[in-house]
């Protein structure tokens, strides 16, 4: 068996896993991003802890870590809190595996874990929390290696088109918003090239288990994420202060608004279909 | 007996059977309803613990209680009408003018005409407006007399502006000399005496060009004649008013390295200075924009500390003067925006610590001040000191330690803001866009958004941060009288009426210098030196005084530059608390001869001459 092969046939969770280590393991040994390994520890031990405790209490059984540990590490990279605070990883580690249990519809979870975690930081705690905003050097050789794995990995796990669809609405979306601000387009292109955009586009915007069914489906949803986050931008480019919560992470928030109701819009027509099947085939026998 | 547990959709059924599998009774556990719920319910607490620890920590710090000192700003009652004009530079940075010209107020304090009043030297930074020499009448007023004395003139087209200035009597003629260090030619005055200077730059063989933001004097090789240590921000081959190319920018927010290179001149007497940075392995292009010159590791030797936008700090520990080695001190990876470096012993350890500032802006970058505690000697690194209220000051400038109540500790004055323009809009946004682009992006300052008239980090208030020891610092810069919102750059301290405090003066970008003068609670004990070289340099820079009193050991250095763009009183003062008496005082000079002053008298000044051996 060739090993793209091998690849294709895993649980998509494993070569997300091995990326996002692979991340880790990268910017930590050549820009130290972590900031300190107490933040690595709390997030993954509370995550991890969180998924055992919660799915063990709730649902009977111990569910797959893999989630847990993507999500520890993303927050470990993505959050940039004051220094000395370990308190935004380990609330932000319960909050996004809690958040799998809580923020269900119909049986399942809306929300990526870590992109509601961090949203909501943010959002409810600016005074204490960033988000990862300049990082790994400013590099172009780290982004392609990362750039070069995660289209690798997206293709094989089967969200290719995810990620090609959000950065090319992001694109013409840049474009246009340089058009109508006046500023230099590669401004507006720029933040693609950044950490924060990587880790989105191949940790949360392309998350199996919060997209929707279909190809068609996942690139509107990546489309309207687009559109969603050029809009929070146009907002800042005009200093609208009302909005200004939105500003330090526009992608990351976009998502949080966009991908649930997707989400929650896909799972209903789901049980829509299902019931007219089943009624169809009542009906024939 | 044995246990089964069946899986039920709403409930969690625990069976007990007997040995042959018969059902004696079953345990029904609370219902999953119930667990959910108590989920819900968890998660709902966690959210609610984030919105309440983020509110106590945007309340932290501001501390109600009444400081031991107060302080007033008295600059137009004293004399000084200082206002600082940033530099205009060439069209092609138009878009980011403002951010780019958003540096040259500076301060620094000498005894320029030997009266034993400590005078003052501010620069301009626009073409065709003077630098400002505030000599202290002795009376509680200054008068400017940088145009009679020479030192006004010094930004015009084809020179450059102003970025700051450092005093060190570099041909130990008892009289303070000046360096100018600019955005464009370094300017050497030689101190005549009677307020009269002499530009002798071109003698010295200084005349170079560099895009300076700091420099310090220093004798690297204690030979007694002071060196130069200049830091450059932009490369030297960059005119800002005639750009060649608009790629002058930083390649990295983090780890740039395409800065102007530092220089190091070795003074070799006879009023000249050769280049010898090379040789000795100081030509950081890390954008530095701060120096500070102490010795760390307790060699005997002066170190280099270099605080470097858009990158590490540096430590380069010197090797009995014949080199310069970047050392591993736990700094190297540790990426971040080091505006100001200054030195003092923080915690009475008798080690000489170094403060170094950064930017922190809510919900976009929280980098946070650094306190590197110095253990060079048990662990060969530093330790990071900062928390609380001492790490997230603002977009954080220049900085100093000083005892501003004399309780025996050093409190921390920092100023803070970087461009006050429309309260209404902010920049923030706009520099998220490139902050994590690629570097070739942003090395071209056309690819920068346009500011326009919006502020970035602006109407910071300063902190005044009291030290309580072990117990952290606390924030008193309301109670204390520090209400500007000013964006502040350099800030000094010195005895300016000669009274036994410490007063503050503040040189804040495109705006008025304050002079804010201390009022402190009577009670608490002071004793301050003046030190006057023979075979160490004349002015004594380097030299390192710790004074044992009430059980505590207090440590200072004579700087030869010290925060960002600001240099303090060259006479060391230390506060005693409500101890009357010293029991000694411990000179170090920097020709290594150690003097011990046995029970010098509190409450004065003592002027004290390096003994023969």
């Amino acid at each position: 068996m060739s090993s793209p092969s091998l690849l294709a046939s895993l649980d998509p969770r494993y070569p997300v896993s091995f990326l996002i280590t692979l991340i880790l393991v990268l910017g930590e040994a050549r820009y130290g991003v972590l900031g300190g390994y107490d933040r690595l520890v709390t997030a993954l031990g509370v995550c991890t802890a969180t998924e055992l405790a919660l799915s063990r209490w709730q649902r009977g059984h111990v569910a797959n870590l893999a989630s847990a540990y993507i999500t520890g590490i993303s927050l470990a990279l993505l959050i940039k809190p004051r220094a000395g605070l370990l308190w935004p990883f380990a609330l932000g580690g319960f909050i996004a595996i809690a958040s799998k249990y809580v923020l269900q519809y119909r049986g399942r979870h809306l929300w990526n874990p870590s992109n509601f975690a961090i949203s909501l930081l943010v959002l409810a705690a600016p005074a204490s929390v960033a988000v990862l905003s300049h990082q790994w050097g400013n590099d172009l050789a780290t982004n392609a290696v990362i750039w070069s794995f995660g289209l690798l990995i997206a293709s094989r796990v089967g969200m290719l088109h995810v990620t090609l669809t959000y950065v090319g609405c992001f694109v013409v979306l840049a474009a246009l918003r340089s058009l109508v601000v006046g500023g230099p387009l590669l401004a507006d292109i720029a933040p693609l090239t950044g950490p924060m955009y990587q880790l989105f586009i191949f940790f949360m915007i392309t998350d199996p288990k919060t997209t929707v069914s279909t190809v068609r489906g996942r690139m509107i949803v990546a489309a309207a994420v687009a559109a969603a986050e050029a809009a929070i931008r146009l907002a800042g480019d005009f200093h609208i202060a009302s909005l200004s919560p939105l500003y330090p992470a526009p992608p990351i928030v976009a998502l949080a608004i966009i991908g649930p109701l997707a989400k929650a819009i896909d799972l209903r027509r789901e049980r829509v279909s299902v019931i007219s099947a089943d009624g169809a085939r009542a009906a024939s026998s | 007996m044995k246990i089964i547990s069946a899986v039920h959709p709403d409930k969690c059924v625990t069976c007990v059977a007997d040995a042959a599998g018969d059902m004696v009774h079953a345990v029904i556990s609370p219902p999953r309803s119930w667990r959910r719920g108590a989920v819900a319910l968890s998660f709902l607490a966690a959210i609610a613990l984030v919105v309440a620890l983020d509110r106590r920590v945007d309340r932290a710090g501001g501390d109600a209680a009444v400081p031991g000192f107060h302080f007033t700003d008295l600059a137009a009652q004293v004399g000084i009408s200082f206002v600082h004009h940033g530099p205009t530079l060439d069209p092609k940075l138009d878009n980011i003018a403002p951010l780019v010209g958003a540096l040259g107020a500076s301060v620094t304090v000498t005894d320029v005409n030997r009266d034993g009043w400590p005078d003052l030297y501010l620069t301009n930074s626009r073409f065709g407006f003077p630098n400002a020499l505030y000599v202290n009448r002795g009376d509680g007023t200054f008068v400017n007399v940088a145009s009679a004395a020479g030192v006004a003139d010094v930004n015009r087209p084809g020179e450059g502006v102003s970025m700051g200035a450092v005093w060190g009597d570099y041909d130990n003629d008892g009289l303070e000399d000046l360096l100018i260090y600019k955005w464009g030619y370094l300017q050497l005055f030689k101190n005549l005496g009677d307020l009269h200077f002499k530009d002798v730059t071109e003698a010295a063989g200084l005349r170079r060009w560099m895009n300076s933001n700091s420099a310090v004097w220093i004798d690297y090789d204690r030979d007694g004649l002071l060196d130069l240590y200049v830091t450059g921000y932009f490369r030297s081959d960059i005119d800002l008013w005639h750009l060649k190319t608009t790629r002058i920018m930083e390649n990295s927010f983090e780890f740039a390295t395409n800065g102007g290179e530092n220089r190091l001149f070795h003074n070799v007497g006879g009023g000249r200075f050769e280049d010898v940075t090379d040789r000795m392995g100081v030509g950081s292009t890390r954008w530095t924009l701060a120096v500070a010159a102490a010795d760390f590791n307790g060699d005997g030797w002066p170190d280099l500390f270099l605080a470097n936008d858009y990158g590490p700090e540096e430590l380069y520990l010197n090797d009995h003067g014949r080199r310069f080695v970047l050392s591993r001190a736990g700094l190297e990876s540790d990426s971040k925006s080091g505006m100001s470096a200054t030195v003092g012993d923080v915690l009475n350890r008798g080690r000489l610590d170094a403060f170094v500032t950064n930017i922190s802006e809510r919900g976009y970058l929280f980098q946070g001040n650094n306190l590197r505690l110095n253990f060079l000697p048990e662990l060969g690194r530093f330790q990071q000191g900062a928390q609380g209220v001492i790490v997230d000051a603002g977009w954080a400038w220049g900085a100093q330690l000083g005892d501003l109540d004399n309780d025996g500790r050093n409190e921390l004055f920092i100023v803070n803001g970087y461009v006050s323009g429309d309260r209404s809009r902010s920049y923030w946004y706009a520099m998220s866009k490139i902050a994590g682009a690629n570097g070739n992006v942003f090395e071209d300052a056309r690819t920068w958004p346009a500011i326009g008239t919006a502020s970035l980090s602006g109407y910071e208030r300063s902190r005044v941060l009291v030290n309580r020891g072990l117990a952290g610092w606390s924030d008193v810069a309301a109670a204390a009288g520090v209400t500007d919102e000013y964006d502040g750059r350099a800030v000094a301290l010195a005895d300016l009426f000669n009274r036994g405090v410490l007063d503050v003066v503040v040189a804040n970008q495109n705006q008025p210098a304050l002079v804010y003068k201390n009022t402190v609670r009577p009670g608490n004990h002071w004793i301050a030196f003046q030190l006057v070289g023979t075979r160490s340099n004349r002015c004594a820079i380097g030299a390192e005084v710790t004074v044992a009193a009430g059980g505590t050991r207090q440590l200072r250095v004579v700087d030869g530059g010290s925060g960002f763009a600001s240099q303090n009183d060259r006479r060391l003062h230390f506060g005693l608390g409500q101890s009357a008496r010293v029991d000694s005082a411990v000179i170090r000079w920097p020709s290594g001869t150690v003097q011990t002053l046995a029970r010098p008298a509190a409450d004065q000044l003592h002027v004290i001459t390096e003994p023969a051996r």
